[in-house]
């Protein structure tokens, strides 16, 4: 299997983020259109951050990222923001899930090193995940995933998954 | 000589048709599949996506209209139609509005049995353990792809145990010693962990009560939260079920993460600050707080016995509500409702100014029911407190049980239940 690398911004947020403040019920009731919903991502945490968001950019996380409802939005909403990866201390069991089954790359590491707006540079792979902070050229280190997690996540999600092995989970 | 397992460990190796430890990773033949009308209009994008042409088994695939009951708009109700269409064409169960919340209708019909593996896209699934089987939320491309497969892929979690001892003091409900659990753990200490409950103290517990703790676990984090079968198990289920399942202990030797003991002799009431469920302090440090709406309902605390132990507060105090509060009720099913109708709670409810709501998930996520007043303070028997959680940002909710939201009620204060006397 290839390693999955990208580079991309820091963006801060601290721990408990739920994914009601990713997306709030109340949103999610009017449209699931991702493109829609992205103008309102993050809005009880920082109603300016999502007009601030670059395609490219990463989310960088404390503890318990995606806690709360399971509600797979939170996922594809941040993806359509252009947001390919988040890195945190820990997530939440459904959040990591719903990550790995729509190809939105998710590092467990050690974050409390990496400042807002800093560049990284990331690569994930079934010996390990690396982050690594451009600018001071810290590596931290992440979880590795399980061999069919990762399968799932090359594949780039669970629907590409299904369709290559004949709509079956093996 | 096998190895000796927990109780989620059994469950999933029967499951997966092999060995199945702590840390592996299997797939699983899935018993039920649930998913609300929140997250099935998303979960029939993905079944199209990912080219499903039928339902592994329509048996076992349930859709409730329960995050919207009723729906408040037309683009909520469209949901309800996409949902519809859907059944019509591939099969599976509508719960329609009013029917219930998924979970709770599940575990009423006899559908979630002892030893059995179900999944929800509502991340209170997890309640459903409270009958001894492994229950879990997941979000709706897990949803689809059980729907045509009938399979998961879970990694089999490791177990906190949670043993409950001592005697339980009067005035202290379940929600009470379940707040006080996660206030201990915390918001994500048994995050993909498995909580498994034994000990002498449980049998102080009616299976509505163990509902209560499991559906809290996941305000912990937990994948699953398993209670084991017992008479109290038995008893709920007869009438119920047509099947026992298959009851299932841990092995002696088992091995878990970690030991938590309640003891349930040393607590009392417990409150949940904004804008964290496991903000949880001792009621008397809350005490005093002015609140202007009640809610008592969901799926933690909209249960039969709950609205009974609330209404039994209310009586007490005299059965005024304080002006300026208002309280809001809402069964979290249609047997609950109907259960109320014919021994007259909610008609003595509704006399003393109560809004008695669709049954559902009702206020507690801003979808459906009553949005409390910008800047207003709420007390509710729910399980999520974040900001914003109820619609306005600038609204704050503390969490308690359904005696404290009846006291609160009568006082439009925080105020202690045991405390509430003619």
């Amino acid at each position: 299997m290839m390693p999955l690398e990208f580079q991309g911004r820091a963006r801060r947020l601290g721990d408990d983020i739920n994914t009601d403040y990713i997306i709030a019920s109340t949103r999610k009731k009017e449209t699931l259109d991702e493109a829609v919903l992205k103008r309102y991502l993050l809005e009880t945490v920082d109603p300016a951050f999502a007009a601030s968001v670059r395609e490219g950019d990463v989310i960088v996380a404390g503890r318990n990222f995606g806690g709360g409802s399971a509600m797979e939005i939170a996922v594809t909403v941040i993806l359509a923001a252009g947001i390919k990866a988040v890195v945190a201390q820990s997530f939440a069991r459904t959040f990591f899930r719903n990550a790995i089954n729509n190809g939105l790359v998710p590092v467990e590491c050690n974050t409390s090193s990496i400042g807002e707006g800093e560049a990284l540079s990331i690569a994930v792979g079934v010996r390990g995940a690396t982050v690594t902070c451009v600018a001071s050229q810290e590596t931290l280190i992440g979880a590795p995933l399980s061999v069919a997690v990762l399968g799932i996540l090359e594949s780039g999600g669970l629907v590409a998954y299904l369709r290559a092995h004949g709509g079956r989970l093996t | 000589m096998t190895t000796p397992m927990t109780v989620s460990e059994k469950i999933l190796s029967a499951k997966a048709g092999r060995e199945a430890l702590a840390g592996d990773v299997v797939t699983c033949n899935v018993d039920l599949v649930l998913g609300t009308d929140a997250s099935s209009p998303m979960a029939i994008d993905y079944f199209e996506r990912m080219g499903g042409e039928r339902l592994h088994d329509p048996a076992r695939v349930m859709f409730a209209f329960d995050h919207y009951s009723p729906p408040t708009s037309g683009k909520t109700r469209a949901f309800h139609d996409r949902v519809r269409a859907f059944v019509a064409k591939f099969g599976g169960t509508i719960l329609e509005v009013g029917e219930g919340i998924s979970h709770q209708v599940a575990v009423e019909r006899g559908l979630a049995l002892p030893g059995g593996l179900v999944i929800g896209a509502d991340s209170h699934t997890v309640a459903c353990g409270a009958l001894n089987l492994f229950a879990t939320g997941v979000g709706s491309s897990d949803l689809a792809a059980a729907m045509i497969t009938g399979r998961v892929w879970l990694r089999v979690p490791e177990t906190i145990l949670v043993r409950l001892v001592g005697a339980r003091p009067a005035g202290v409900a379940a929600k009470d010693a379940a707040l006080a659990l996660v206030g201990e753990i915390g918001a994500d200490g048994a995050n993909y962990k498995s909580v498994e409950f034994e000990g002498p103290g449980l049998d102080q517990f009616s299976l509505e009560d163990r509902l209560v703790f499991s559906n809290l676990a996941v305000e912990m984090g937990a994948k699953a939260a398993v209670f084991p079968a017992d008479e109290v198990t038995d008893a709920y289920l007869a009438g119920r079920a047509t099947r026992r399942g298959t009851p299932t202990r841990a092995d002696a030797g088992a091995r878990y993460a970690r030991e938590v003991t309640l003891d349930v002799a040393s607590l009392s009431p417990r409150v949940a600050l904004p804008h964290a469920p496991d903000s949880v302090v001792q009621i008397a440090d809350a005490v005093g707080t002015p609140i202007h709406m009640v809610f008592i309902g969901t799926c933690t605390g909209g249960r039969v016995p709950d609205i009974h132990e609330a209404i039994d507060v209310l009586t007490r105090g005299g059965g005024r509500i304080a002006s300026g509060v208002q309280l809001v009720v809402t069964p979290a099913s249609r047997e609950v409702e109907r259960r109320l109708t014919d021994d007259g709670t909610l008609a003595r409810l509704a006399a003393m100014g109560a809004t008695v709501t669709t049954p559902g998930c009702g206020a507690c996520c801003g979808t459906s029911g009553v949005i409390p007043a910008d800047g207003s303070t709420v007390l509710s028997t729910a399980n999520r407190n974040f900001k914003a959680r109820m619609g306005p940002q600038s609204v704050s909710i503390y969490l308690a049980s359904p005696a404290a939201c009846a006291a609160a009620a009568l006082s439009g204060r925080i105020t202690d239940p045991r405390t509430v006397s003619p």
